[in-house]
């Protein structure tokens, strides 16, 4: 190998693994200060644990009504994600194979759903005329409303591929089209509404706004919105959030490292395919 | 309703998408057309949840606009204009709301595309030894809550103790060590920076798909006629990455002008109203209490996302690159 060139490959090593480096950093220190005593961990610096202290997770579960939030998170999450997924799906699939005017209208007015922004003010006044404010079956429609219009964006265009003899075959043997959807079209489906499935999660983990606006209730708060409370009562005690945090992060690390291939093709196919 | 859907009475076998007996051995001559199995029920579920979460508070919202919807009183009386005067009037908080959020949409646009270009190129033809592992790493940012992000990153940036700073002066370098969220002409490009650092990943990920769609003959040709690693990404990668970054700015666009999270956790809009953006605005009126104001500016920024949605629509209808 010439030197020249092996400068060049170094260099670009630096470089990509400096770049891993600041994404790992702030991550690695959360870590880091998790386990340490409260005293060690006020300046939040990049020492390892010596003594960890797992202590601290089980004091922020106890402390941080955590047990709660968690399983709020994971109800709000995959709630809205089944009902906006089947509900996306069902309405995708008619107005991609017949495009009658009026689903040409529908599909339209669906996803330009990604582009308008929700009147938070307006909608909590809807949620109290509906009895829905500050209820988790209320914030779990929201939920599912806000994620409909990316899920029919995305299945529409996989619906496109997919062969119309197969819902002929069906229709011909007699099936009804709910049946046909059911037990021909939605496991011919299953790539995309993995994707969606998987989006519509973690965007739901990670939301903070609707519930700030819906839920004030602390016993229906998700875990974003718990991890922000807890800062604020704790803010000198560094380890008991990095501990806090750490528990709102792990389910998110979780699903990147077992789903990757369905976030990544996701991430593709919202953007690259259109 | 259209004509050639309808069946002819003597088919057996019905060939093309147009046709489709229905059980006509038990029913003789019972026919559909094709549109009865795509009933448009399928999408009422969706258009229901849609309707009245979404597009009804935003219909709502433009007549709560113009009145004087408050906490304090429970009538409510038509103002006009009233608070969009309020709303636009020079030197109020709502106007340096809007050009905060438009300063962190252009500055976190242009940030991320750069950095993630340039992480794309090098992660596909700089390294070869890891590159997987790399691009993981450099994404994970973008999926995690950013509420954790900024809890962690309000500790990096503290002034006394925060690591940012203690690294800046334990290199020697203490003099460029700032009151990075407290500085009123430094916290936006504070919260800028903790922005880019979140989601710069995301949109590399997504360059790294369009590089990787470009064929390798393109390159083999241009290093065959003697072109530099540069002007193979200048005449080749630019180009066609084109689309693909017309896309992550929709994206980033889209993103950016929504931004709330970031900035409530970090600086709540402070100091002063030096990084109030316009959802932190909204979200500031609504817990005064001022709801006809809230509502107005939630309309005006409908108003803007409606206008982007256009553009956004046909910059998407024509991302198709071929590859002949």
């Amino acid at each position: 190998m010439n030197p020249l060139r092996a400068i060049r490959t170094t260099v670009n090593n630096l470089l990509a693994s400096g770049a891993g480096l600041i994404a790992l950093a702030p991550i690695y220190i959360v870590l880091a200060n998790a386990l340490k005593t409260m005293a060690d961990a006020s300046s939040m610096n990049v020492q390892p644990p010596l003594a960890p202290q797992w202590g601290n997770f089980s004091a922020v579960i106890g402390q941080g009504k955590l047990v709660t939030a968690f399983s709020n998170s994971v109800l709000y999450s995959l709630g809205s994600t089944l009902l906006a997924v089947l509900l996306a799906a069902l309405a995708a699939y008619v107005l991609a194979r017949h495009r009658s005017r009026r689903h040409e209208i529908i599909y339209l007015l669906l996803i330009m759903g990604i582009a308008v922004p929700t009147n938070y003010v307006t909608l909590t006044k809807v949620m109290q005329l509906t009895h829905l404010i500050d209820t988790q079956i209320g914030i779990i429609l929201v939920y599912a409303a806000t994620q409909i219009p990316f899920d029919v964006f995305l299945i529409y265009a996989f619906v496109e591929s997919v062969p119309r003899d197969l819902d002929e075959a069906a229709f011909i043997d007699g099936c009804s089209p709910i049946r046909a959807f059911f037990s021909i079209i939605l496991p011919i489906l299953t790539p995309v509404l993995v994707t969606c499935g998987v989006l519509n999660i973690l965007n739901v983990w990670n939301e903070f706004l609707m519930p700030l606006y819906l839920l004030g209730n602390s016993d229906n708060w998700p875990m974003t919105l718990s991890v922000y409370n807890f800062f604020g009562q704790y803010e000198s005690n560094w380890a008991f959030i990095s501990a806090d945090v750490v528990l709102t992060i792990l389910p998110v690390i979780f699903i990147y490292i077992v789903a990757q291939r369905w976030i990544l093709s996701g991430a593709f196919s919202g953007a690259v395919k259109g | 309703m259209n004509r050639s859907t309808e069946v002819a009475p003597d088919t057996s076998v019905l060939p093309g998408r147009n046709l489709s007996p229905h059980g006509s051995a038990s029913h003789p001559g019972r026919y559909y057309r094709l549109r009865n199995n795509y009933p448009t029920w399928f999408a009422v579920g969706a258009l229901l949840l849609y309707g009245v979460f979404v597009l009804l508070p935003s219909l709502l919202g433009l007549g709560f606009s113009f009145t004087d919807w408050s906490a304090y009183s429970t009538d409510i009386r038509w103002v006009g204009l009233a608070n969009f005067a309020a709303i636009l009037q020079p030197n109020s908080e709502y106007v340096g709301a809007i050009e905060n959020t438009m300063i962190f949409t252009i500055a976190t646009i242009i940030l991320k595309t750069i950095i993630a270009l340039a992480l794309a190129v090098l992660l596909t033809s700089g390294v070869r030894r890891l590159a997987y592992l790399y691009r993981a790493l450099i994404y994970l940012p973008a999926l995690l809550p950013m509420v954790a992000v900024g809890i962690v990153f309000k500790s990096i940036l503290d002034p006394d103790v925060g690591l940012l700073n203690s690294t800046l002066r334990s290199v020697g370098l203490g003099v460029l060590a700032q009151q990075w969220l407290t500085n009123v002409s430094l916290a936006l490009w504070s919260v800028i920076g903790v922005d880019t650092w979140k989601g710069a990943g995301y949109i590399m990920v997504i360059l790294i798909a369009g590089v990787l769609a470009i064929p390798r003959e393109y390159y083999e040709a241009a290093s065959i006629d003697g072109a530099s690693g540069w002007q193979a990404f200048r005449y080749i990668t630019l180009p066609l990455l084109r689309p693909v970054i017309a896309v992550t700015t929709v994206l980033n666009l889209l993103y950016a002008l929504r931004v709330f999270d970031i900035v409530y956790v970090l600086t709540n809009g402070g100091p002063g109203y030096a990084t109030d953006t316009v959802y932190t605005a909204i979200f500031n009126a609504f817990s005064l209490g001022q709801w006809g104001v809230a509502t107005a500016l939630s309309t005006v920024f409908l108003i803007v996302m409606l206008a982007l949605g256009f553009v956004v629509l046909r910059v998407i209808r024509r991302q198709e690159v071929a590859y002949s």
